[in-house]
């Protein structure tokens, strides 16, 4: 098991230095200076000798392969930079951020569970009845809606029906308190984008439920239990469902990981303040020292669910982990 | 000698592709899934939509008639017109050509770039499967968004280049499912059987193994088409995706669209309803080819 | 105050608008004390410090920390001749010694919200980092005070600048709302890179926290020196990058105002939904949007194909029609219309493009490309259009001028690009045929602000020369009388917008700011960069 855990973790160095590798050249491949974006403010014009400045002050005048070293180096000597645009160390930038979009995630995935759970359990029971039929259509549509669409209709609907209802128009708050400072307001803030993304992801998470359950419900020992003439609630409790769980696990876990970075449309629409906005604003300034580590952040997450969960199955399944 | 087992090689194959003739999946599919069938019948309108609009509408989509701007709902404007006085019901019919070009292309290159990929490194294995299978874990982890900038960035904005933005993540998440099922095929004797006999690398993979992971692809082509046609809203409305005066679904939820979201919802809600309906029936059309191609989620 | 009334009778005829603009302009009643004001920011702080920064992402929430040495009257802000003292003393002084020197009385028992007492010293020494900063120093506007010699200090009380030549742009240069005045001793002791990070000033407000990426938050400075004032307890600049949430912000009264300018049909939505609750102020705004043709790629180099791009366009139906959806409304020539050096409308008429005869200007056009060969190119006329990923108002322009071309057979293909990309394809790469260019300013300053319409300017992108244009500017700037200066602007104006057609002029922006009723006392300036200290703001709840 050891063993394997720490192939696992070997295999992650390439993974990452390719990610590095790639997020450095590709940003650089993409024209424009964040020294001209920050002196073009007014009328276009932005002398030269100051974008010669800014360029030197920010280290964008050394060669590339200096410029990659300083980046990987940093990673040894744990110095992710600081922001081209602000001055400020990156990480200081991210921390706050981090804190907003992993509630978000944590809030959204707790909402995708408490959909998807129930509804691909009845869905796969009820197979290929109008139940299932509605209860697909309606987790399909949750996929379809695009994000954005939904996000202004919630916004837009909250101000409508509130003014109809209490006479003054009511919307959620547009900045963020963390929850153990108030509470009320936080949740009354993040609630909207937890939901709106939350129905979103259950729709992946109902179809794996379903579509799990429907495969353990035809194994052996189901069947072994329906012939002994338990009840159709007790077989699926007690043993169809403990057993269908994994894949869904895995796809939450996964659709987890995509959560923390990749809410980019949902926290513009909401006004959230996280990692996807950040992520946004960087990219548009020209950021790189900002828009790399944010884009290796979002990889080690991900790769390191991807570990979890396959540990997770390894620990389950020994043939997985001596192959 | 020779051709006795390649006849027994081809028959094996045909025996295993019989299974799933497109004449049986067809009719399994409307028979066994009604869901899938309606999203079947709303992709055939999209189609016929793209590919008649110039006979069903008579509005110009993309010229600007000021003199109607944002006229509501009437019987000369069925859904009303935008800010520039265009028909919004013109525009999301011609929209439809746009969706289905980046859908459809985006998506079957995509799935077709990783069936090679996911096929060429189960079968060589090794050394090869090793650099692919990390190559494949660096740009799935990556995000997309970074990916579609700086392809739109340095190759240019239009069409071809959405294309080419939607497809790339694409590519490793195919790769990754054909090559686990490649794996599995490559197990079988009659691969080693026609390895031993000579068979070329070329021949052995497009003869023996691209057909039986076929399942695999087509479900990954036809969960991809949806996802296309809502990155490539979602890419529009970021502003890298098609360019105005371009009708496209995404581009007209726009800006404008968010302006006139109360005063003239027409603008707003129409062109997101055609996504969301597009996108709901390629997903309802790909969960049914899913549902009849693996066999694993075949009812009893 | 008056401005605005008007603007807004104008405007009346446009939209809903018109509903309130009989209650829109508070009665100016007697400011109440306390309250904090909620505002949203459409744009991203970059470091605070003033004289490095260019954006208004950085003025709105940051300016309200400092004071300037003059700046443009709060109570009169449209006027574009209007300044006052802030931290100088009486009026704006007049220069001596044939316009060469300016003899400031510094305000005394001002103090720093640290505590100390701001002499001249922080004074010379602020200009001393804008006008001569250090090797290494970054100076965004260093280049408009090119015509200072020296910034002395000669007692606690008194600043000299003293010119190399006498110039009318001096004192609108030290209006500029990036001239925030720092500490000497901050300078002194910390070195002139502090204040990217660390706010000290001396304006109404000092700061309390900024949350990065999402508010800024300034209370009320006890010891501010225009004495009764700020009214405010405090504010919060709330960061909403995106347009529909600073409405809806508004309309929950998540914040009470955004001081850029909103889209009409927001405008209306606003006033609809909360009627006397929303105060809507309007103006010209001292930006414009330019169609500049590349020079250097054929066949833009050839005038008759650029007087055919600006002939083709309907700027007078532009203007009904755009002020509807779009943040763009005046029809003028190179100078910012509300200016007496501005084009009146006989004279407007006459230029390429503005006339109000459209068949007549689009048969002109066609004729004009005929004329060019552009019939015999295989396709016509195709135009590789560059425009900026940026809604209001540039991609709505950009949608307007394709079509307006189009009726005259150009084909014009559009670029949409995002901010970075846009600059780097007009700055480095040049490879576009035309670009959507922008002159955006915030103090108005004709004589320095057409200097964009110069083929040398850094600001130019048409990659052209012209020297004959570039000898009307000198004629210009040594001009002593207005009306002298005026016509000369008419020829310039001529040449460049139409024997030569070198950039096309569309529509000049229109400011409009719907806020809650209940905020009083600021009123409108015809630039979001201005008017921004917030001292006078009060809150009528």
């Amino acid at each position: 098991m050891y063993k394997y855990i720490i192939k696992r973790l070997l295999l992650m160095i390439p993974t990452l230095l390719g990610a590095a590798v790639l997020v450095f050249f590709l940003l650089r491949l993409v024209p424009g200076d964040v020294c001209e974006v920050r002196l073009a403010g007014t009328g276009l014009y932005a002398d030269p000798e100051e974008v010669l400045l800014c360029q030197k002050n920010l280290g964008l005048d050394q060669p590339l392969m200096v410029q990659f070293w300083d980046f990987i180096w940093g990673y040894v000597v744990f110095d992710l930079g600081d922001s081209m645009w602000t001055g400020f160390p990156v990480t200081h930038e991210i921390g706050l951020r981090f804190e907003l979009s992993l509630q978000v995630a944590i809030m959204a995935t707790f909402v995708a569970i408490a959909i998807a759970i129930p509804l691909g359990i009845i869905s796969a029971v009820k197979q290929d009845t109008w139940i299932d039929y509605l209860v697909r259509a309606f987790s399909i549509a949750g996929i379809a809606m695009p994000s954005f669409w939904l996000g202004i209709l919630i916004i837009l609907g909250l101000l409508i029906s509130t003014q109809a209802v209490f006479g003054d128009p009511w919307m959620p708050p547009i900045d963020y308190v963390p929850i153990w400072e108030d509470p009320l307001r936080n949740l009354s803030q993040l609630i909207w984008p937890a939901v709106a993304t939350g129905y979103r992801y259950s729709a992946v998470a109902t179809r794996m439920t379903r579509s799990a359950l429907l495969e353990v419900l035809r194994e052996d020992y189901v069947r072994t239990a329906r012939a002994k003439g338990l009840v159709e609630k007790v077989i699926i409790n007690r043993h169809a469902l403990k057993n269908s769980l994994l894949p869904v696990v895995t796809i939450i876990a996964i659709e987890f990981a995509f959560l923390m970075g990749g809410l980019v449309v949902t926290e513009q629409v909401f006004n959230l303040n996280g990692l996807g906005r950040l992520f946004v604003e960087s990219v548009g300034n020209q950021d790189f020292a900002m828009t790399q580590q944010l884009v290796m952040l979002v990889v080690i997450i991900f790769v390191l669910t991807n570990i979890i969960v396959d540990i997770f199955y390894a620990w389950l399944d020994p043939r997985i982990r001596y192959s | 000698m020779t051709k006795a087992v390649k006849t027994q090689l081809d028959s094996d194959f045909e025996e295993l592709s019989a299974k799933k003739s497109w004449y049986a999946i067809f009719f399994e599919l409307v028979r066994k899934q009604p869901l899938a069938a309606a999203g079947g019948f709303i992709v055939v309108v999209m189609i016929l939509m793209a590919a008649f609009a110039d006979l069903i509408s008579v509005y110009d989509p993309e010229a600007n008639a000021l003199e109607y701007m944002l006229v509501p709902p009437d019987e000369m404007f069925f859904l009303g017109t935008d800010q520039f006085g265009r028909d919004v019901l013109t525009r999301i019919i011609y929209g439809a050509r746009t969706a289905l070009t980046v859908g459809f292309t985006a998506a079957i290159v995509g799935s077709t770039a990783g069936l090679v990929i996911g096929v060429a490194s189960a079968y060589f294995g090794g050394v090869i499967d090793l650099v692919v299978q990390r190559i494949v874990d660096v740009v799935m982890a990556f995000p997309l968004i970074v990916l579609a900038l700086a392809v739109v960035a340095t190759l240019g904005p239009g069409t071809q280049n959405v294309i080419i933005a939607i497809m790339i993540p694409f590519i490793p998440q195919c790769a990754r499912v054909v090559r686990s099922n490649a794996l599995a095929i490559r197990e079988i004797p009659y691969v080693d059987a026609a390895r031993a006999l000579g068979f070329s690398n070329t021949r052995i993979i497009l003869r023996h193994m691209i057909p039986n992971v076929m399942a695999p692809y087509l479900i990954m082509l036809t969960s991809f088409l949806g996802q296309a046609i809502l990155l490539e809203a979602s890419l529009s409305y970021l502003g890298m995706g098609v360019q105005e005066p371009t009708p496209a679904w995404g581009l007209m939820l726009q800006g404008g669209a968010e302006e006139c979201a109360e005063s003239a919802p027409w603008v707003a809600i129409w062109p997101g309803l055609a996504i969301t309906l597009a996108v709901f029936g390629f997903n309802l059309f790909g969960d049914g080819v899913r549902d009849t191609l693996d066999p694993k989620l075949r009812s009893r | 105050m008056k401005f605005s009334l008007t603007k807004l009778a104008v405007s009346g005829a446009v939209g809903l608008c018109l509903a309130v603009a009989g209650t829109s302009i508070s009665k100016a009643g007697s400011p109440k004390s306390g309250g904090v004001l909620n505002f949203v920011v459409g744009s991203k702080i970059p470091s605070y410090d003033g004289h490095k920064e260019t954006t208004f992402g950085m003025i709105h929430p940051i300016r309200p920390f400092y004071s300037l040495l003059i700046r443009v009257n709060p109570s009169n802000p449209s006027s574009p001749t209007d300044f006052v003292c802030d931290l100088c003393e009486g009026d704006v002084p007049k220069p001596t010694e044939n316009g060469t020197k300016y003899t400031f009385k510094i305000r005394s028992g001002v103090k720093f919200h640290d505590g100390t007492p701001m002499t001249s010293a922080d004074i010379k020494a602020t200009y001393d980092k804008i006008i001569f900063p250090p090797e290494g120093i970054p100076s965004s506007r260093k280049a408009f005070f090119k015509a200072v010699k020296s910034v002395t200090a000669p007692d606690a009380n008194t600043v000299v600048f003293k010119l190399k030549f006498p110039t009318g742009s001096f004192i609108p240069a030290l209006a500029t709302p990036f001239n925030f005045v720092y500490s000497k001793k901050d300078l002194d002791t910390h070195g002139l890179k502090w204040h990217q990070k660390n706010i000290n000033g001396t304006g109404a407000f000092s700061f309390v926290q900024h949350q990065k990426g999402a508010f800024v938050e300034g209370k009320k400075f006890a010891d501010y020196h225009h004495k009764g004032q700020p009214y405010l307890d405090g504010f919060k600049a709330i960061s909403a990058p995106k347009l529909a949430v600073r409405v809806a912000a508004i309309r929950g009264d998540r914040a009470a105002i955004e001081f850029r300018g909103f889209p009409p049909k927001h405008r209306d939505d606003l006033v609809k939904a909360l009627g006397k609750k929303i105060t809507v102020q309007e103006s010209d705004w001292n930006c414009v949007l330019l169609a500049t043709p590349n020079q250097e790629h054929k066949p833009f180099d050839d005038a008759r194909i650029r007087q055919a791009l600006t002939l083709s366009v309907d700027r007078w139906g532009g203007s009904k029609y755009l002020s509807r959806i779009a943040i763009v409304k005046t029809v003028g020539g190179v100078v910012f219309p509300k200016h007496p050096l501005a084009a009146n409308m006989d004279e407007l008429v006459k230029l390429k493009g503005y006339s109000k005869d459209l068949n007549a200007s689009r048969a002109e056009a066609k004729k004009l490309l005929a004329d060019a060969g552009v019939d015999k190119m295989p396709g016509g006329l195709n135009v590789d259009f560059n425009n900026r990923a940026v809604d209001q108002p540039y991609k709505v322009v950009g949608t307007w001028l394709i079509d307006q071309w189009k009726k005259v057979g150009i084909n014009a293909t559009q670029r949409v690009q995002p901010s970075p990309q846009f600059y780097a394809t007009l700055r480095k790469k040049g490879d576009f045929d035309v670009s959507v260019d922008f002159n955006c300013q915030s103090v108005i300053n004709p004589i320095a602000d057409i200097t964009k319409f110069l083929g040398s300017a850094g600001n130019n992108y048409g990659n052209y020369e012209d020297a004959e244009l570039e000898a009307i500017y000198e004629k210009i700037l040594r001009s002593g009388s207005e009306s002298e200066q005026r016509s000369l602007i008419r020829k310039y104006e001529t040449r460049a917008l139409s024997e030569q057609a070198h950039i096309g002029v569309t529509l000049w922006w229109y400011k409009i700011n719907p806020h809650r009723s209940y905020v009083k006392g600021w009123s409108i300036a015809p630039s979001h960069y201005l008017n921004q200290s917030l001292d006078n703001v009060w809150l009528d709840k």
